[in-house]
């Protein structure tokens, strides 16, 4: 649906200052009907990635496709036509505040020149998908923070797009009205099979929602896949910072102060067991304590879903000789397991 | 206390007056409301970046500005002969006064305009907005309680005005208070101008005022 080709964007230098790049060497594919997350703290360059695709900001150089045009090749009034097939929503809402909310809904559709009447019949719908039928007549000012984006949602399908942009939609928002914006904005990706790019700073959003995430620092992508994958498999520095937050891969600092990372006459090894996809649900440490006569003391544990497929770690303690590890270790690399030998654990009392 | 020919006198200057200032304003708006619009749309990284056309409005206006208006109203004499087919008198008047009015409330146009939040802008050309509908759904409703105050400002500031039309015998309130309550020795006259000023004044802006915030929706109660 969205093919960004070798993107670069260099803002020219003001004043006596050095160019900007904002953007280096950005290559993205993004599917018919996915909720394609980019994730970056604030100057990585995000925001002015998803302002490319409906080429709010000029590349440089590079290609914009979006449902297979050309972006940087169109006329102004072709870049226009082109622009109503994109909707998008923004942090701040951007709604006009001289207009009750059914006139901010008709913006769009006055702006293609739909007549009134058209106009009635196209916008009721969508404020009863929003949910703010009965606000119709109430001006922004009068509503709070999520029904402003409510608002700016149903504005941005009032043209019936195939993409929505959403620039950091949930970021003024609190935290259990971002989880119903959030929610909005699946149920109107499966319901009407709109692709959705969203940026944000907040990994929660890509968590909840997104099916696949692209990292950005200094203007690159640095990693990208689906949520699960990187989620699972964090590669980049940057990009556990992000996870780690949220999936708690780490140990407990009590813990830590007792790993050495080198073995130690006493010491027993400790073990970071990844269990993803349906793994996460089968009884393999249980089966390998068993088979081994190995205990394994649990030193943390956590499972979660991402993406509805669930995911966990375990941290533990193998309890036994240099030999029964490893043979548990390449067992659980059998069953498919990521394992991780963190360190070896000196004993408490030592 | 004050005589009946005074009242009327008093009545005729009112009635000139607001004759003055709202024909001036009215051509003022018509010319000014355009002006701010492209001067506010032409500047440096604005949505019809136009430097050069900027510029050269921005340095008419300027120079308009700058003039004292007593001296602009003997300055363009021959300007107001052209287009009022005389000097003096109350039309005549009219001309200095919207060529004051004009430049005036380009500014405060352009001001209101450049106050309308960017992100309002960007959204629309998300939308597939042309510039001119962006001026004209969003940039112009947006700016509509700025442009209200300007505007009533800029009334103010023609009332304050029409008081030196009097040097080209414009007629009005100032001239009845000048040539009466000054030259004639008549401080009740002068009083009385001057309350009655006072008064226009504070209709006017109250106006101005209550339209403004009947315009503006960002206030409302939730």
């Amino acid at each position: 649906m969205i093919t960004l080709t070798n993107l670069q964007k260099t803002f020219p230098a003001r004043g006596s200052g050095v160019p900007v790049q904002a953007l280096a060497d950005i290559d993205l594919t993004i599917g018919r009907g996915e909720i394609f997350g980019i994730i970056g703290r604030s100057g990585a360059g995000k925001s002015t990635l998803l302002r490319t695709i409906n080429l709010l900001e000029k590349p440089t150089t590079g290609s914009v496709r979006v449902d297979d045009v050309e972006m940087t090749a169109l006329s102004a009034a072709e870049l226009r036509q082109a622009r109503h097939s994109i909707g998008m929503i923004f942090q701040h809402f951007n709604l006009l505040s001289s207009r009750t909310v059914f006139d901010n809904v008709a913006l769009p559709l006055e702006l293609a020149g739909m007549p009134k009447a058209e106009i009635k019949t196209a916008v009721e719908p969508l404020l009863d998908l929003v949910g703010l039928a009965e606000k119709r007549d109430r001006y922004p000012a009068e509503l709070s923070g999520g029904q402003k984006q409510r608002v700016g949602i149903a504005r941005a399908l009032a043209s019936k797009p195939k993409v929505l942009l959403s620039d950091e939609a949930t970021s003024a928002l609190d935290p259990e009205t971002t989880t119903q914006i959030l929610h909005l904005l699946a149920d109107i990706n499966r319901r009407l099979g709109l692709t959705i790019v969203l940026i944000t700073h907040e990994i929660a959003v890509i968590k909840e929602i997104c099916h696949k995430v692209a990292v950005m620092e200094g203007g690159r992508i640095i990693e990208q896949g689906p949520v699960f994958d990187i989620f699972a498999h964090p590669s980049h520095p940057t990009t556990r910072s992000f996870v780690d937050p949220v999936i708690n891969r780490g140990i407990p600092d009590s813990l830590k102060d007792r790993l050495s990372p080198t073995p130690q006459p006493g010491a027993n090894p400790v073990l970071r067991i990844t269990f993803t996809g349906e793994k996460a649900t089968s009884p393999v440490i249980s089966a390998i304590s068993r088979k081994l006569n190995l205990d394994l003391n649990i030193w943390h544990g956590q499972i979660d879903e991402i993406q509805g497929a669930p995911f966990g770690t375990l941290v533990v303690e193998a309890l036994g000789d240099s030999t029964s590890v490893e043979a548990a270790v390449s067992l659980l690399k059998v069953n498919h397991l990521g394992v991780e030998v963190l360190g070896h654990a000196v004993p408490a009392n030592h | 206390m004050l005589s009946p020919q005074i009242i009327d006198l008093l009545i005729k200057g009112l009635i000139d007056t607001l004759h003055m200032v709202a024909v001036s304003g009215a051509i003022g708006t018509l010319i000014g409301l355009p002006l701010g619009v492209l001067l506010a749309v032409t500047g440096r990284g604005e949505l019809l970046q136009n430097l050069v056309f900027n510029r050269i409005i921005g340095a008419v206006v300027n120079m308009t500005r700058s003039t004292p208006f007593i001296i602009l109203v003997v300055a363009i004499i021959p300007f107001t002969r052209l287009v009022a087919g005389t000097s003096i008198g109350t039309s005549a008047a009219i001309v200095p006064l919207t060529v004051a009015a004009a430049p005036f409330i380009a500014r405060v146009v352009e001001n209101a305009i450049r106050e309308v939040d960017r992100g309002l802008i960007e959204a629309a050309q998300a939308m597939g907005a042309t510039p001119f509908q962006i001026v004209r759904k969003v940039l112009l409703p947006e700016a509509l309680p700025a442009i209200a105050m300007g505007l009533t400002l800029s009334a103010v500031s023609l009332i304050g005005y029409s008081a030196m039309v009097g040097a080209v015998g414009g007629g009005g309130l100032g001239d009845l208070g000048i040539r009466y309550g000054y030259q004639r020795f008549l401080p009740e006259v002068m009083l009385a101008v001057v309350v009655v000023l006072i008064v226009l004044v504070q209709v006017v802006q109250s106006t101005g005022d209550w339209i403004a915030r009947r315009v503006n929706k960002r206030n409302l109660k939730v």
